[in-house]
């Protein structure tokens, strides 16, 4: 019963007076769009909600945790592990000092470690004498994984390959440059699955839809036009964003417009994989009320497991398998890796992929449940 | 109508749901010009025959050509010259009278200034107001208003008057005959009586699916007198209707 005014429309003949499939495609996207900007929630979860997120990890890193660090006098200091540390760009040296004037600043947590590096006797290896303070027993712990990561592997196999490889990590834990790209995910996932769920049923309930198919409008046309005004108003959210946090937060472009255009070509697949859910939820959902709950079981997880916050490898080994079944974990890893490790897209094909192989399986069910009336 | 040039013909159309004959064998001819009314009850298949006219809705059986065209082949020819006024239909949300305009001219590929459209239902006071806040009248005005972006030469109304207080419906009969008037045919749906005596040329009277009577509302009325019906009251030269709009004013207000 839903095929007929499709099938009729599409066998549309030559001679229907110049009809423009286009026209009435852009009339409906510009209509959409200026809905969607006057649509409060559609501003909410798009701007303010990734903003609020990206202001408050903004601030409470500062554009990256600063851990103080004095250097014990006598210690080593032309020796990799003390480079690579400076590297990292969240380390600050506390250099030149007295013992007792480093005493004195650990004991208040002014410096929040000390660090003390000597080469082995008769070895490559580097001996590394650590001392915190239970004064800034938090930042110390910082510094305690940053040690391992960095210094841990380097002990093992001291080779310049694992330097430059360690190095490129030391960008993560700049506050900005992981929570950023990670809210922009989410940014899409809301606007992708909650708009289109809303907008699509709510066209249907109210009959809009139906007198759509009274003008001479192909479906094709109905889809694509709410297509251009969602993935329109997604890309301007996702720019909005990454301006934003480039200027005010220090977010990482490497190769700057460069990486926000491959940002937005990442943003606009993403946010059509996700319109996918909109689609499937507008279908099954029976009014209303029912889109919220069944799009924050579809948004939810993503949100929690992909990567939004924390990294996937902070979580338990059990749970990291869901984490990489889901397709915002694809788009915030090809996001972030696009950002600033700067590579191209070509580089995150694997995630390109996964994601294309989502939107397959997503449409294919949405083709199944989407209703028009 | 001297010509009396049908140009909706419909012809033992039969539509059924699951289990349920929604539409029996209906046959009619709507002509060139005239106001043509669809009255029964609810339920009565009035909605489902204008559908399956306006192409909306798929029918069992039956045949259907409207000016010209079959509905089976041409649905696309059918909607570039037709006006469809859907019962409770809503319009796109957020977007303002003017804003709609322009996106039905789009759909239609109509060229249209949407003023002019406003203006039509005098309406032009409203262009910046969303169609959610408009008065139940105002609201059928512009749906109507949008039935005309593509110069349609058959404007269908499904109850456009339920719910309207007699000033809006008045206002609206006005209307309506005016688009009559400038030579568009108009088919309309109604539960009031004294709206299709006094505004349709011709009406059907479906039941169950069937048409029962068809005639002008003269002859339909004529007919029943010469069967030796009689009303139980005398009927006086003015109803309560009339007092109504003697007391409150034919000034229509929103």
């Amino acid at each position: 019963m839903h095929e007929d005014i499709n099938d009729r429309n599409s066998n549309s003949p030559l001679g229907s007076g110049g009809y423009s499939n286009t026209t009435a495609t852009l009339a409906l996207a510009k209509a959409s769009f200026r809905s969607i900007m006057r649509s409060p929630s559609a501003v909410v979860f798009t701007l303010a909600f990734p903003l609020i997120f990206i202001l408050v990890f903004g601030f409470l890193g500062g554009g990256g945790t600063h851990i103080d660090v004095g250097i014990t006098p006598g210690s080593d200091i032309n020796n990799p592990v003390i480079g690579m540390l400076e590297k990292t760009g969240m380390i600050r040296l506390v250099k030149d000092k007295s013992k007792v004037e480093y005493d004195n600043l650990l004991e208040k947590g002014n410096v929040d470690a000390m660090i003390d590096v000597h080469r082995k006797v008769n070895s490559v290896a580097y001996s590394v004498n650590v001392v915190y303070t239970s004064a800034s027993m938090d930042k110390g712990n910082i510094l305690k994984s940053v040690l391992n990561n960095l210094f841990y592997d380097k002990k093992l196999k001291p080779s310049v390959a694992e330097i430059k490889e360690s190095t490129v990590h030391g960008r993560e834990y700049k506050t900005i440059d992981f929570i950023l790209p990670g809210q922009l995910g989410f940014s899409l996932l809301s606007t992708g699955v909650f708009g289109t769920a809303f907008v699509f049923l709510s066209l249907r309930q109210t009959l809009v839809i139906k007198r759509f198919f009274a003008t001479p409008v192909k479906r094709s046309s109905i889809v694509i036009g709410e297509g251009i005004a969602r993935i329109g108003f997604a890309l301007i959210g996702a720019l909005f964003i990454i301006v934003l946090g480039h200027f005010f937060f220090g977010f990482t472009l490497v190769h700057g417009v460069l990486t926000v255009v491959n940002m937005l070509l990442l943003a606009t697949l993403g946010v059509i994989v996700f319109m996918g859910f909109g689609f499937i939820i507008s279908g099954i959902a029976k009014n209303e009320s029912m889109v919220p709950p069944i799009s924050n079981i579809v948004t939810l997880p993503q949100f929690l497991l992909s990567g939004t916050f924390f990294s996937i490898e902070a979580f338990p080994k059990w749970l990291q398998p869901i984490s990489r079944a889901l397709p915002l974990t694809y788009l915030n890893d090809a996001m972030r890796k696009v950002a600033f490790e700067g590579l191209n897209l070509w580089d995150v094909k694997f995630q390109i992929m996964i994601l294309i192989i989502w939107g397959i399986g997503i449409y294919a069910v949405a083709v199944k449940v989407f209703k028009w009336e | 109508m001297e010509t009396k040039k049908a140009i909706i013909s419909v012809t033992n159309l039969v539509k059924n749901y699951d289990d349920f004959a929604a539409v029996q064998n209906l046959s009619f001819d709507v002509y060139e010009n005239e106001i043509f009314g669809l009255l029964g009850p609810n339920g009565a298949g009035k909605t489902t025959t204008l559908e399956i006219i306006e192409t909306l809705r798929d029918k069992t059986s039956g045949e259907i050509i409207v000016d010209g065209f079959s509905v089976d082949k041409q649905a696309n020819e059918i909607k570039q010259i037709i006006g469809v006024q859907l019962q409770a239909a809503g319009y796109y949300p957020n977007l303002n009278l003017i804003e709609l305009i322009e996106l039905f001219a789009g759909l239609y590929g109509a060229n249209i200034k949407p003023m002019d459209m406003l203006d039509k239902v005098n309406l032009q006071d409203k262009a910046k107001a969303k169609y959610k806040a408009l008065s139940g009248g105002q609201k059928q005005r512009f749906s109507i208003a949008t039935t005309l972006i593509n110069q349609p030469k058959i404007v269908f109304l499904d109850e456009p008057t339920t719910g309207l207080d007699p000033q809006a419906r008045r206002n609206l009969w006005d209307l309506i005959t005016e688009i009559r008037n400038n030579g568009t045919t108009v088919v309309i749906t109604t539960h009031y009586m004294d709206e299709a005596e006094q505004l349709c040329d011709r009406v059907a009277f479906v039941e169950r699916g069937k048409i029962i009577a068809l005639d002008t509302p003269d002859n339909l009325i004529d007919k029943l007198i010469a069967s030796g019906f009689e009303r139980k009251k005398e009927v006086k030269k003015a109803n309560l209707e009339d007092v109504f709009i003697d007391l409150t004013g034919k000034e229509w207000r929103e």
